[in-house]
């Protein structure tokens, strides 16, 4: 238990110092880029001069010297504030905060989607290696693999949306209709199926490759057969032998694709007008609306960091030769 | 005969075919009875341990299976039983070891856990009772603080201890047979005796009949009953341990036993002549293992103030346990790793205080052959510019390079067309040829030998030695011989180190290490030597060095 504590001591002492450089980083390279809000609203208005653009700049403060602005960002975010956003008219934690759980509901459930499904189809495959199942199951993991994942969102809304009337299209719940209580989950739940599916089915055949190359060695490995010797079942031998050794290297790339839970469903939430922090973050950026860029980025790379702790912590359980140090 | 608790009568076993031949096993038979310990001995690829596996139905399913015979355990044919009938023998009433104690554990498993499996598959024990009879089983195969033992993952044990853990597993339900293949052969010598010794007085406490599958005759005279003797799939000789080691009649195994290495106490003692070649004064080193920003590794030291000199022509032997440091020393050498301090005087010039740069004409001068020829030759070169690419890079040219790399192939024993084919193409012992081949294409002054036969069957091992020894003497090379078989060092150096935890304890010739060795620990390196007791038969004894020698003793 000391242990654990004063390992997540000190990767969150490390983390303070790469959150500050990612924040510094972010700050100057949203910069780099040509133009800026000023710009962008006065050309959305329409028949500006430049000294209204001035004005706003003025209001922005985006007319001080770079490294006063960043002085004053990085004070801010070391209080907890996020900024403002001009383009909304509303503090940028707010629309972060209101976007997100769509997000992470939505990513979530692939996660696990992808996890469990990969895994269980990874073990199958290698179960029966060289049959027909195996096959298939290769087959499947490399269309997955191969395919746009915007192609397969589109495909699949017009298989079970257009087609058979199934499943809703698009949105994260029906609007308007006032659903409380189970009712609400379960519309939920029906708006999440072609997404989650979508997004799931990419990462689940990784994870399935994954779990079948790596049982594939494992079984062959000395301990399995010592198993063998002491008269264990086949089922025992599985999952307490082989599956749990070669679940390692899914582990270390599971732990990869948590950090991007946030940041990795733009084009999903694009094509299923899923209301998340992707779609947040794609407005942003055409808008140039700095402040909200730059909190998304703080929010992903906080969860990041987050993520890359918790997977470091899973390996630690799983595999008692790796020690939290 | 009641007693006779396994019966394999004309056991043929398949493998799959465009293998390189059609049987794995062929025509097998043999008996194991009550109280018998029956070694299987042969060279690798000679079927021994299929012959355990087919016992164990633990062939891998489905390229190799059984096409004929019977194993008969009490009676009963195992090879024609259900899959849950001869799961519940496997385990239960025959139990296998096997030969590396460093994977055969789940990393994962506590030992605790992995050795109550067996118990929970066998028996109707609560968990209390399981847990008890873990403590127990721990406590007989002789390991310290069984309860604590007991929640240990296996990479926290050495490799006896695994090995010991691994034996308690297969005794957990008192099994009639207990199969071992060869469980000693990845472990140092003085932990081999210990092991031989718990098996040997298990198997008498519990009246066991044990298969024991090995390739080095010493551990036969040190446990057997009864030897059978294997080759190409073949049983070619079986007899009682008596009749066998004694006098041996089918050429196979008067072969093998004639490759035993042993000491030749008819050397003459090598004279120490001009400057010293080599000489390491105080060297150490050591390593820094983990640590990084915010925390500190573990040290470990792996050389402390070692001095040894290496006179021209001289071969000296470095031997001992695995991580005594006797590696690092040839590395720290070659320049493989720096050491941390004193200094290794080569023809009067310090190598220690030298950089990379500088240090580099003298790695022509001094060449190391690795141990494992698997791992050592770069399976995508051909032969031939493996053993030129050194003359290359010190700026032969390729054509008279090339030849000059076909001229050592044929002084190693290969053929010339050897040159044009890849790594993968030859057997273990060609490899570690051509690994010689290669250590010589630069006229070395010096080779540093690192454990060159450890790999190798015995037969080859001792073709290989005779070409080392026959070079060295040829080209008046000097070498340091690392080796942790005190045998194998008896027969080919002039000179012993025996080095124990980074220090040299005790530096003699070959002659006084062995018949008078001054070290407590050298003395139980000796005494750890399997089969001490046994002599190698007269005839076959003089056998490999022309009839000439009448030594005394087998080994030591």
């Amino acid at each position: 238990m000391a242990a654990i504590a004063s390992f997540l001591g000190r990767r969150l002492f490390k983390a303070v110092f790469i959150l500050f450089a990612i924040v510094v980083i972010n700050f100057l390279l949203v910069r780099a880029a040509p133009g800026d809000p000023a710009t962008v609203m006065a050309g959305e208005a329409g028949a500006a001069d430049e000294q209204f653009v001035q004005q706003l700049r003025e209001q922005f403060g985006l007319d001080r010297p770079l490294h006063e602005q960043l002085g004053i960002y990085l004070a801010d975010v070391a209080t907890g504030d996020l900024g403002y956003s001009y383009r909304q008219q509303r503090p940028v934690w707010d629309l972060i905060a209101e976007r997100l759980p769509a997000t992470l509901i939505l990513t979530g459930a692939a996660f696990v989607l992808a996890l469990a499904a990969g895994i269980g189809l990874g073990t199958l495959a290698a179960q029966n290696v060289g049959r027909w199942s195996d096959s298939a199951i290769t087959v499947l993991a490399l269309v997955s693999y191969a395919t746009p994942i915007f192609w397969v969102g589109l495909m699949l809304i017009l298989l079970f949306s257009v087609q058979l009337g199934w499943l809703p299209a698009f949105g994260y719940e029906t609007i308007g209709a006032g659903y409380t209580g189970w009712e609400r989950v379960t519309d939920i739940a029906a708006h999440m199926v072609l997404p989650v599916l979508t997004l799931g089915l990419f990462y689940m055949a990784v994870y399935a490759r994954l779990t079948r190359a790596s049982i594939l060695e494992v079984r062959d490995m000395d301990f399995v057969k010592t198993a063998r010797a002491k008269g264990l079942g086949e089922t025992r031998i599985v999952l307490k032998h082989v599956l749990r050794n070669a679940i390692l290297p899914v582990i270390t790339f599971a732990g990869i694709q948590a950090g991007h839970l946030v940041g990795g469903s733009i084009l999903i939430e694009t094509v299923f007008a899923w209301p998340g922090i992707g779609r947040l973050a794609f407005d942003a950026v055409l808008q140039r609306d700095y402040q909200v860029l730059l909190g998304i980025f703080f929010v992903t790379s906080v969860l990041v960091i987050v993520f890359n702790i918790l997977t470091d912590l899973v390996y630690s359980l799983v595999d008692p030769r790796i020690e939290v140090a | 005969m009641s007693d006779i608790l396994l019966d394999v009568r004309d056991l043929t076993v398949a493998l799959p075919e465009g293998a390189e031949r059609p049987n794995a096993v062929e025509g097998i038979s043999l008996t194991i009875g009550k109280n018998e310990i029956l070694c299987v001995v042969g060279e690798s690829g000679s079927g021994k341990s299929m012959t355990a596996h087919a016992v164990m139905g633990l062939l891998p399913k489905p390229h190799v299976k059984v096409t004929g015979g019977q194993a008969l355990y009490r009676g009963r044919d195992i090879l024609t039983m259900t899959e849950a009938e001869q799961r519940s023998l496997r385990g239960g009433r025959i139990a296998m070891i096997f030969q590396e104690p460093m994977t055969a554990l789940n990393p994962l498993m506590t030992v605790g856990d992995q050795i109550e499996e067996s118990l929970k598959a066998h028996s109707d024990l609560d968990k209390a009772g399981r847990r008890a009879r873990v403590v127990e089983l721990l406590a007989d195969v002789g390991l310290p603080d069984p309860e604590h033992l007991r929640r240990s993952y296996p990479f926290r044990l050495s490799g006896g201890q695994r090995q010991r853990v691994m034996i308690a597993m297969a005794l957990a339900l008192e099994p009639d047979i207990l199969i071992a293949d060869e469980p000693t052969t990845a472990l140092d010598v003085t932990t081999q005796k210990q092991i031989l010794d718990l098996i040997r007085t298990l198997q008498a406490e519990k009246e066991m009949g044990v298969m024991f599958i090995t390739h080095d005759f010493g551990v036969v005279a040190e446990i057997a009953t009864h030897v059978a003797v294997m080759q190409h799939g073949r049983c070619v000789e079986i007899g009682t341990a008596e009749q066998m080691l004694n006098a041996p009649k089918h050429p196979y195994t008067r072969d093998l036993i004639a490759a035993v290495p042993h000491y030749i106490e008819h050397r003459d003692d090598f004279l120490k002549q001009g400057e010293a070649l080599l000489q390491a004064d105080k060297v150490c080193k050591t390593f820094h293992l983990g640590g990084g920003f915010l925390r500190k590794g573990r040290q470990i030291v792996a050389g402390r103030d070692i001095t040894l000199t290496i006179h021209p022509g001289e071969t000296v032997g470095v031997v001992g346990e695995s991580g005594s440091g006797k590696s690092t020393l040839g590395r720290c050498i070659v320049g493989l790793h720096k050491a941390d301090g004193g200094r290794i005087l080569y023809q009067g010039q310090d190598l220690v205080a030298l950089d990379r740069k500088r240090f580099r004409p003298f790695r022509k001068d001094i060449q190391m052959i690795f141990q494992d020829p698997y791992a050592s030759l770069n399976p995508r070169h051909k032969v031939a510019d493996i053993i030129a690419q050194g003359p290359i890079a010190f700026g032969e040219p390729r054509a008279k390079a090339l030849d000059r790399a076909r001229e050592l192939l044929r002084l190693v024993g290969l053929p010339e067309q050897a040159a044009e084919r890849y790594p993968h193409e030859f057997s273990g012992g060609q490899r570690q040829r051509i690994s010689i081949a290669r250590a010589l294409a630069l006229e070395p002054k010096l080779i540093i030998a690192d454990e060159p036969v450890s790999a190798l069957d015995v037969s080859v091992q001792t073709q290989v030695l005779d070409l080392l020894d026959e070079i060295r003497h040829r080209l008046g090379l000097s070498m340091l011989f690392i080796t942790h078989d005190l045998r194998v060092a008896a027969q080919v150096c002039d000179t012993i180190a025996v080095m124990q935890k980074g220090v040299i304890v005790e530096m003699n010739t070959a002659r006084e290490v062995f018949q008078n060795p001054q070290h407590p620990y050298t003395r139980t390196l000796l005494d750890a030597i399997p089969g001490r007791g046994w002599e190698i038969p007269e005839d076959l004894r003089a056998r490999r060095h022309g009839g000439t020698h009448d030594g005394r003793g087998a080994v030591a």
